[in-house]
């Protein structure tokens, strides 16, 4: 198994959001999970990628055979889990170039790896700009500086495609897309899926899961996966709405 | 959260050392402790000096003596004991400026370690340099190749025997000795330094870049440098600087002075890595440097590029006097204050000639302890008819130990000019942070990273040669400081 977490308590500033929640990925799978907002759903992914602030007042979160709940943030990524951001920061002044360079050159150094040769990271950039149709305008510019709401998530696929993760998080990244933008990024996931690797979906919306097709289907509600299932249950929970999860959850 | 994280970040990450804390065992002839006319003799004599050059340094010195320390900075400073002071170092066996088969081996050494190549060899990175150690220049480079096109750079003591007509028809008509407590101490006891002189419509072909390094024990290091362009001439110029540890302050009080005429251009530009003292703020260099440039003539540009990374206390306002009509002055400055460190430091802008223009770029970054402070004067006198300035000083905080300032005095006098002020202060967000931890860069890494991205604006305005140097020294400085 890849990702297994155990009866999770997540508390902000001493608030309980997340309670006690479950879940089992292993290698190979596409797991989305879906919910109202203010469920928990972006709490969770800080939890897994280990964000300062986001205490675990109970529970286990393994990964790859480790109990990660103590580990910083950047050795969780070096161990290869990837989060798209639901708000990309902008970083200014410090180019895309710059930026993956230096990610990819400390996550080998992690991997005990020597730094990628210049001539072979500018080519890997070219490859994975096509997969993700992202232009050099934007790939010249600092990090997210200046990107609209489209292009800031595709940029978040295009990290995801140059650092292949084993786990990749993807944190409402259909959100605020139009269609072709949605495609393009389904495109940059289905082409990244392996057996090897796993992915966790965020989803407001079923449209996304029409064109990258899980799995697994999770209904979050209140901090805890209240229902799961196949990805009839998208279908299911657009056409009855969020006020047929509370009925559900108070049962 | 997010006082918390940063203070969590603040306490866990650790360490930064100064890389270039060395000291090298060189036999040094010193002059005794303390200041007296006699000392000032003592200096002139054994660079054998002529008597005008004597003369100037008893008038500033006289001057000096009526003088009291400034205390107008934002700067705290138990008092400095002038007389405590060793003010003339030189390396005893005397190096052979023709050969550097000649030049003491543990010189040579140190530079190598301080990653400055003096071996004309290695012509490739193109740079000509000027080493002056403690209170002497012991090699300069490339000087040939320079003298090719009319070129003269040389150690200010060679100036004065070579050059005296230059050195005597331009010294202190920019910053003269009367002009500040420091200039007038400068002037009095300066040691060597640097002299450039580029002839009528000559572009020099080189960098050139003088590296001052303060070895022998209690020794201030007071050097001066000249530049003069004459019209149309242009030259790119680069200083670094660094010094052993030692818990005692020591102390630096430079003077620089620029003339462009018609046509003529100078960039100057300032690495300055002094040491900072220790993290409890014990030792570490007094820099107090005062630098001018004058645009003498129309359409002449001085810029002055500035990394300040070093010293425990820095006071330095390198300025333009635009005096020739469509003169242009620019001032880009990063000051990065850590641990215990002050720095009080901005620049002038004298607009008197016509449509002269003038840009203002100040980044101060704080961390630790520190006080980092921009103080600038944009004065634009009633004959600067439509002149212009810009002017942009940001701080960044990291944690909430630090202070950043900002004083900026302006003062115009007519009603044709512009001047305009933009100021922000930031913290560095802790979503950025995580954002590149997210990516597998850790929290050293990442903070290096931003703030080399916040600075980039004025780092992009160094030679390439200084860039990638002023880059890693960046993020060295700010090594366990941070949140
Ligand atoms: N940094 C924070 N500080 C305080 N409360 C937070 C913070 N982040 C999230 N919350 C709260 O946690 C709850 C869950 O938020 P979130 O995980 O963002 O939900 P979702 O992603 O499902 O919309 C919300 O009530 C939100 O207000
Ligand atoms: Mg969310």
């Amino acid at each position: 198994m890849l990702l297994n977490i155990k009866n999770l308590t997540v508390a902000i500033e001493g608030k309980e959001i997340i309670k006690g929640l479950n879940l089992q990925v292993n290698k190979g799978e596409v797991h989305a999970i879906m919910g109202p907002n203010g469920t928990g759903k972006s709490t969770l992914a800080a939890a897994i990628t280990g964000r300062e602030g986001y205490e675990v007042t109970e529970g286990e979160i393994w990964y790859k055979d480790q109990n990660i709940i103590e580990m910083d943030a950047d050795e969780r990524a070096n161990l290869g889990i990837f989060l798209s951001f639901q708000y990309p920061v902008e970083i200014p002044g410090v180019s895309m170039t710059n930026f993956m360079r230096t990610a990819i050159n400390a996550q080998r150094e992690y991997r005990g790896l020597p730094p990628m040769p210049a001539g072979e990271f500018l080519k890997l950039m070219e490859e994975k700009k096509k997969l993700v149709d992202i232009h050099s305008k934007l790939t010249n510019r600092s990090v997210n500086e200046g990107f609209s709401g489209g292009e800031k998530k595709k940029n978040e696929i295009f990290q995801m495609a140059l650092l292949e993760p084993t786990l990749a998080i993807l944190d409402e990244t259909d959100s605020g897309l139009d269609i072709d933008a949605l495609r393009t990024v389904a495109k940059g996931v289905n082409e990244l899926r392996s057996e090897e690797n796993a992915f966790v979906v965020i989803t407001h919306y079923q449209r996304l899961l029409e064109y990258i097709v899980p799995d697994f289907v999770h209904v979050m509600y209140d901090g805890k996966i209240v229902k799961s299932g196949s990805k009839n249950l998208a279908l299911e929970l657009e056409e009855k709405g969020y006020e047929w999860l509370k009925e559900h959850s108070l049962a | 959260m997010s006082d918390q994280t940063n203070n969590n970040i603040l306490d866990e990450v650790t360490k930064g050392e100064y890389k270039f804390g060395f000291y090298t065992d060189i036999e040094n002839d010193l002059a005794p402790r303390g200041l007296t006319e006699d000392t000032i003799r003592f200096i002139s004599a054994k660079k054998e000096e002529p008597e005008w050059m004597l003369e100037f340094r008893l008038k500033a010195f006289r001057h000096w003596q009526t003088l009291e320390e400034p205390e107008w900075a934002h700067l705290h400073h138990p008092p400095i004991d002038f007389q405590d002071i060793i003010y003339f170092a030189s390396p005893k066996k005397k190096p052979q400026l023709n050969s550097l088969d000649e030049v003491d081996p543990e010189l040579l050494e140190t530079f190598d370690k301080l990653g400055i190549s003096l071996d004309e060899q290695k012509r490739l990175s193109g740079v000509a340099v000027d080493a002056v150690i403690d209170s002497v220049s012991v090699k300069t480079t490339f000087q040939d190749t320079l003298a090719k096109h009319g070129i003269i750079f040389c150690s200010f003591s060679e100036a004065v025997k070579n050059h005296p007509e230059l050195v005597k028809k331009y010294m202190g008509t920019v910053v003269p000795y009367t002009d500040n407590y420091y200039a007038a101490l400068n002037s009095a006891v300066f040691s060597d330094g640097s002299f450039c002189y580029i002839p009528k419509g000559v572009r020099s072909p080189l960098e050139l870049s003088t590296y001052f390094r303060i070895n022998a024990a209690n020794t201030g290091q007071f050097e001066r440098t000249l530049i003069v362009a004459e019209e149309g001439g242009y030259v790119s110029y680069m200083e670094g600087c660094t010094a052993p540890m030692r818990d005692e302050n020591q102390l630096h009080a430079a003077i620089v002075e620029i003339i462009a005429m018609d046509d003529a251009e100078v960039k100057y530009s300032t690495v300055q890595n002094w040491y900072p003292g220790d993290k409890q703020g014990k030792g570490g260099v007094y820099n107090f440097v005062t630098k001018r440039g004058l645009c003498k003539g129309n359409r002449s540009k001085i810029s002055w590029t500035q990394v300040e990374t070093g010293s425990s206390i820095t006071w330095k306002y390198p300025s333009c006097v635009l005096m020739g009509d469509n003169s242009i002055g620019e001032f880009y400055s990063v000051a990065v204050t850590n641990n215990y460190q002050q720095a009080d430091t901005g620049t002038k802008m004298i607009h008197l000639g016509k449509n002269t223009r003038s840009t203002i770029i100040s980044k101060g970054i704080s961390a630790g302890r520190s006080n980092n402070s921009y103080r600038g004067l944009v004065k634009i006198m009633p004959g600067a008819v439509n002149s212009r300035n810009f002017s942009q000083c940001d701080s960044l905080l990291l944690g909430d130990q630090c202070g950043a300032h900002t004083f900026p005095y302006i003062d115009t006098r007519n009603q044709s000019s512009i001047v305009e002020h933009e100021a922000t202060t930031s913290k560095i967000s802790e979503d950025q942070l995580f954002y590149c931890n997210q990516r597998g860069i850790d929290t050293e890494k990442a903070i290096g990273l931003i703030v080399n991205g916040y600075a980039k604006e004025v780092l992009n305005k160094l030679p390439m040669e200084f860039a990638v140097e002023a880059q890693k020294l960046l993020s060295i400085t700010l090594e366990g400081s941070v949140g």
